[in-house]
């Protein structure tokens, strides 16, 4: 066992991705996630490492598809509106198959809608986003000491498979501060990046190109199947997902980040009526556990999602249940959070109407 | 026999496929022989853009990133800020670094950020056929302004270097030329004083280089090549904005 220290969330997203090794960080101010900076700005000149405020979002991603084209462990934070502006580097990052890390603290939108947190950001991380077709390992977050954990793992993801990785927190989990145990040292995937990096060739190989233009059709469309090929592989590997007291249920509740939080305390709400619920948390929104779904789909009649938001994931649970169990929706908006009470009542409902 | 003149190193061989007259073939070249000269192509990242010279990583023999449009110093930064002991350079249009690209450039300069940016101005968007570009003169004929530029409804054309020249990021500013021996001479010089001006760690370096599009002005490329001179130089004279003292 490491250091235990009390962290806020954003903080210790930061000081995980010191620890995986990243020396490269560019960034743009925006609520709910700047402290990464603040914390990003510090550490990075004591360390000698690299800290960019960038002029826009767009040039924050573009700075960092610039390090990520020399091979170094590089990451850039924002929220909703400030990855919207990103989207356009996401897909370029994505089609150039540049290893990085893209951290998403979430806020509610549309538009500038608002600093307080929100989960409204799924379609928009985990569906694409950015122009073509491609797929983000989109990692989620239930605590401070998980976000250290899949922080690790996002950097790892990512040079394991040449491809962007995303954190994807609501504003609570960067805001709030917990209780987090350090491992002494990290399990770091070392990736072998001297076939393709642009660290100059001093002429003593052929020169590396790093681009994501394929002006053939044929060509493009082999490049675009070898992409799909690897997110099959990722998918194969990487899907994490909790399942807690799902046999036997009488309903299953599924929720992420924050929400599945609440949803742990409500499972005890409902016992005590006699109601047994379980939860399926994705840990991974892409690749989607869509195998945990399918596994209670038809045995637990009624799936309940509940998210910060007006039905976003709410699409890939149907999509896994497939017609086999009815499936509820609760969700909040604006900043308010779907609470103890509220998601009961929904399940309470569920109970009443069977 | 001696050999007087052959490709330089630092570019591939690959056909160049710009238009019959077009001058970024004779500005790759002074690039590349700038490259050979100081014995940096294998220490050197180059930065594409977007338009006609998006592949010019196939051309230039040293590694090279795909930047999106507009986004190459933004690219460029986090190259030289991970490889901090090689040589980073943007190539960029007009379209590319004046209008979409315009923050990243400005940024990018004034930061200090240490690379070299060659930016061949033309006037015009030649690879989306002949739009306004930001530094398209006031009266010229465009597909986009087909009864000419019009201060009124278009704007003003933009003057690059006299604008980064304001930074003191920008340490080396200057406007070249390549309708001439001795022009393209003195661009060639530009170029590799800007990069000298990189390696000696002193700041921002951008060379613009006053380029012709003969496809797209609809002119031969001796009539291009009268019209830069008689129109772009009066908009766009040439010289040193920025460190034409500086000891390198």
């Amino acid at each position: 066992m490491g250091e235990r220290l009390l962290m806020k969330g954003n903080e210790v997203i930061a000081e995980a991705a010191l620890r995986a090794g990243c020396r490269h960080y560019f960034g743009y101010p925006i609520t709910p996630q700047t402290e990464v900076a603040h914390y990003m700005a510090k550490k990075m000149e004591q360390l000698g490492g690299t800290f960019v405020q960038a002029e826009s979002e767009v040039a924050a991603i573009n700075m960092v598809y610039g390090a990520a084209s020399c091979g170094v462990r590089a990451m850039t934070s924002s929220s909703s509106p400030g990855i919207s502006l990103k989207q356009e580097g996401i897909s370029y990052s994505a089609g150039a198959e540049l290893p990085m890390v893209i951290i998403d603290i979430v806020r509610c939108g549309p538009g500038l809608g608002g600093i307080l947190p929100a989960q409204c950001d799924y379609f928009q991380m985990v569906k694409g986003g950015g122009h073509g077709d491609y797929s983000l390992p989109v990692l989620a977050p239930c605590s401070v000491q998980e976000m250290y954990e899949l922080v690790v793992e996002a950097f790892n993801i990512a040079d394991r498979y040449r491809n962007p990785v995303v954190i994807m927190g609501d504003g609570y989990l960067g805001q709030m501060m917990e209780a987090v145990t350090f491992r002494d040292e990290e399990p770091i995937y070392k990736a072998d990046k001297s076939e393709w990096a642009t660290t100059g060739s001093e002429l003593k190989r052929d020169h590396h190109t790093v681009t994501s233009i394929y002006i053939e059709a044929d060509v493009l469309e082999a490049h675009n199947n070898k992409l799909q090929r690897k997110y099959a592989e990722i998918k194969k590997n990487e899907t994490r997902v909790e399942e807690f007291n799902c046999e036997g249920a009488d309903v299953i509740v599924t929720a992420y980040g924050t929400v599945a939080r609440i949803v742990k305390n409500v499972i005890k709400d409902a016992e005590k009526e006699g109601i047994k619920v379980g939860l399926i948390r994705p840990i991974t929104l892409w690749p989607f556990p869509s195998e945990s779904f399918e596994k209670y789909a038809g045995k637990c009649n009624d799936f309940l999602c509940v998210e910060m938001s007006a039905g976003q994931m709410i699409e890939d649970v149907k999509l896994a249940v497939n017609g086999r169990s009815a499936v509820h929706f609760y969700g909040r908006t604006g900043g308010n959070v779907p609470s103890q009470p509220e998601i009961l009542e929904q399940i309470r409902r569920i109970m009443a109407e069977k | 026999m001696a050999t007087v003149y052959q490709k330089p190193h630092a570019l591939t061989g690959k056909p160049f496929h710009y238009c019959p007259g077009c001058t970024h073939g004779i500005i790759h070249r002074l690039v590349a022989e700038v490259l050979d000269e100081l014995g940096i192509e294998g220490t050197t990242v180059g930065v594409a853009s977007v338009g006609c010279t998006y592949n010019s990583y196939e051309y230039f023999n040293c590694d090279m990133v795909q930047a999106a449009h507009g986004r190459a110093p933004a690219v460029a930064t986090g190259i030289r800020r991970s490889l901090p002991d090689r040589q980073v350079f943007t190539y960029q249009g007009d379209g590319d670094l004046a209008a979409i690209g315009t923050a990243e450039i400005v940024h990018a300069a004034t930061r200090g950020e240490k690379i070299t940016t060659i930016f061949v101005n033309n006037a015009i968007y030649g690879m989306t056929s002949g739009q306004m570009a930001p530094t398209t003169l006031v009266g010229q004929v465009t597909t986009t302004t087909p009864f000419g530029r019009k201060p009124e409804l278009h704007g003003y054309p933009v003057r690059v270097c006299e604008m980064i020249s304001t930074l003191e990021g920008a340490v080396y500013v200057e406007r070249v030329a390549v309708n001439n021996v001795a022009n393209v001479r003195k661009a060639k010089a530009a170029i590799k004083r800007a990069f000298k001006v990189q390696m000696a760690g002193l700041g921002f370096s951008i060379v613009e280089v006053l380029s012709i599009c003969p496809t797209n002005w609809g002119m031969n490329p001796q009539k291009s090549l009268e019209w830069l001179e008689q129109n772009m130089m009066e908009h766009y004279p040439l010289g040193n904005f920025k460190g034409k003292d500086l000891e390198v």
